[in-house]
């Protein structure tokens, strides 16, 4: 069991590590010298803080002790160092200030010619200072081979020749549909954790929002940008009431009067922004989704009508079975369980779904609510085998057991 | 400086069916791509079926290495800054406007690097 590092530092670490780990790249050109280095500095802080305290400008701190230790180790290995394949620098781009760097560090995690694995897996590790462990375990896969997933992308990075840089204008707006579904799929598995003992990993939520405020910083008025993090914002505004005892509350259950109201309020204005003089975009609808449930003061008066033409538009720009289930619950409490059930049909036989929990306890509640419990028993049975999320398993328990 | 090989990629019977205009139209393309790319070198190569396979043994069989519906058309290989310098150059590569087939681009090793051997 490793202590808990003091609150302060921990801090600092969430809020600095991607930026100290990108000004210290640009002196290695190593990403793995870079982030020996940098671990190296917290480590120093861990134990020279805790007596003389968090100094005023942390971030400054540990980039300087970075550098510095970067510097010693390539005067004694300049010979070997200087012939290793350097990352590609350069100094004259154009972007928001002190964050160049980080922006930098993205945009290189996140380059098309890797894989969208690769992408996750590099943005987590490198740009919001996890563990490969952590990585790992928020994958589902085994440790050893997220961290050859790891080392094979900084080997091509390096091989190839990926640069360490903001994109050009001209391919900007590609590059950056890249890193927002990277970001998405940060915020999405953060949001739903699949397994373990908690609902949600609030470390990878906030990694999601923190990452889409840094690149707005640079895209300020593009408008999926805006709406992903409008999205975010809204769905992480019901944070505090998703679930309690370990126990997964619903959106029907909730206390709507814990819900982040500053947040929602930020969330609404963002998207009114994306919305203003642009088609939507998925997250935008995404978004609109959210807000319409944020508005709403109960369950029974959400506006259930506008939710389904929302899932209507959004099927139109990403078609998704997962969309399909969703508007599907959209129509079940708009027109009833049995119109629900009825939407729901078409999906049953889709591979795409056929090991999703969310569809059989989908499915398990529109028969629970048309009392045919057997049916509806079967159905929390197959929902149970199928995820691995324990709060997510109690709940399914709770309602078997109400059916039987 | 780095050196990547462009490999073209594509359906060989769409190939053997262009019209002399289409032909040349695609001579233009790789003319312009050789004008902006740093090329030290790009051959068309004759179609599969002429090729020759060697496997342990030696075994001498008829026709290449990988069968696949797209067969491997010609190459190039370029210098480039980074890889979004070869991603660029290679994107005015004329087959990538055909409807069929791609460009691969491989980093070449370097053997001055001493990680390389």
């Amino acid at each position: 069991m490793t202590a808990e590092p003091p609150v302060g530092i921990a801090e600092v670490h969430r809020r600095e590590w991607a930026r100290v780990l990108a000004a210290t790249v640009r002196v290695t050109r190593d990403l793995d010298l870079a982030e020996e280095c940098v671990q190296d500095a917290f480590a120093r802080a861990l134990r020279s803080w805790p007596a003389g305290g968090v100094p005023d400008r942390p971030g400054a701190w540990l980039t300087t002790v970075a550098r510095n230790r970067a510097l010693d180790v390539l005067r004694r290995e300049s010979a070997l160092r200087r012939a290793l394949p350097l990352l590609v620098t350069e100094e004259a781009t154009p972007g928001p200030g002190e964050d160049d760097d980080r922006l930098r560090l993205i945009f290189t995690c996140c380059h098309p010619a890797l894989s969208r694995e690769a992408q996750v897996a590099l943005t987590l590790r490198l740009v919001c200072g996890l563990t490969t462990a952590e990585v790992a375990r928020a994958f589902l896969v085994p440790e050893p081979t997220m961290a050859a997933r790891v080392t094979r992308a900084k080997r091509k990075i390096s091989a190839a020749r990926i640069p360490f840089r903001v994109p050009s204008p001209d391919d900007l707006p590609e590059r950056v549909g890249a890193v927002l579904d990277v970001i998405h799929l940060v915020f999405t598995t953060g949001h739903a954790a699949p397994v373990g003992d908690t609902l949600v990993r609030q470390d990878l939520v906030d990694a999601a929002i923190a990452l889409a405020r840094v690149l707005r910083l640079l895209v300020p008025h593009d408008a999926s940008a805006t709406a992903l993090l409008a999205l975010m914002l809204l769905v992480d505004a019901r944070r505090d009431t998703r679930g309690a005892g370990g126990r997964l509350v619903l959106l029907s259950e909730q206390d709507r009067t814990r819900w982040d109201t500053r947040q929602i309020r930020e969330g609404t204005d963002l998207l009114t922004a994306a919305l203003r003089r642009h088609p939507p975009t998925r997250y935008a609808v995404e978004a609109a989704l959210a807000a319409v449930h944020a508005e709403a003061p109960s369950w029974e008066a959400t506006d259930w009508p506008q939710i389904v033409a929302l899932y209507d538009v959004l099927r139109r720009l990403w078609p998704s079975p997962v969309v399909s289930l969703n508007r599907a619950v959209a129509v079940g409490l708009r027109d009833g369980p049995a119109a629900g059930l009825d939407a729901l049909t078409p999906l049953l036989g889709m591979p795409e779904l056929a090991t999703y929990a969310y569809l059989s306890a989908v499915r398990a509640d529109f028969l629970r609510r048309l009392g045919r419990f057997p049916e509806a028993a079967d159905a929390y049975t197959e929902a149970l085998a199928l995820t691995g999320n324990d709060v997510e398993r109690a709940f399914l328990e709770s309602r078997l057991a109400e059916v039987r | 400086m780095a050196k990547y090989l462009i490999l073209i990629y594509g359906d060989e019977q769409r190939w053997d069916a262009e019209s002399e205009q289409e032909r040349h139209e695609k001579g233009e393309g790789h003319r312009a791509f050789s004008a902006a790319a740093t090329v030290l070198a790009g051959h068309e190569l004759e179609p599969s079926t002429t090729a020759t396979t060697l496997r342990g043994g030696p075994m001498i069989t008829d026709g290449p290495f990988l069968e696949a519906k797209e067969a491997l058309g010609g190459f190039y290989v370029i210098d480039a800054a980074d890889l979004d310098a070869a991603i660029a150059a290679a994107s005015m590569l004329p087959e990538l406007a055909s409807g069929h087939g791609g460009v691969e681009i491989r980093p070449i090793v370097d053997h001055d690097r001493p990680d390389h051997g």
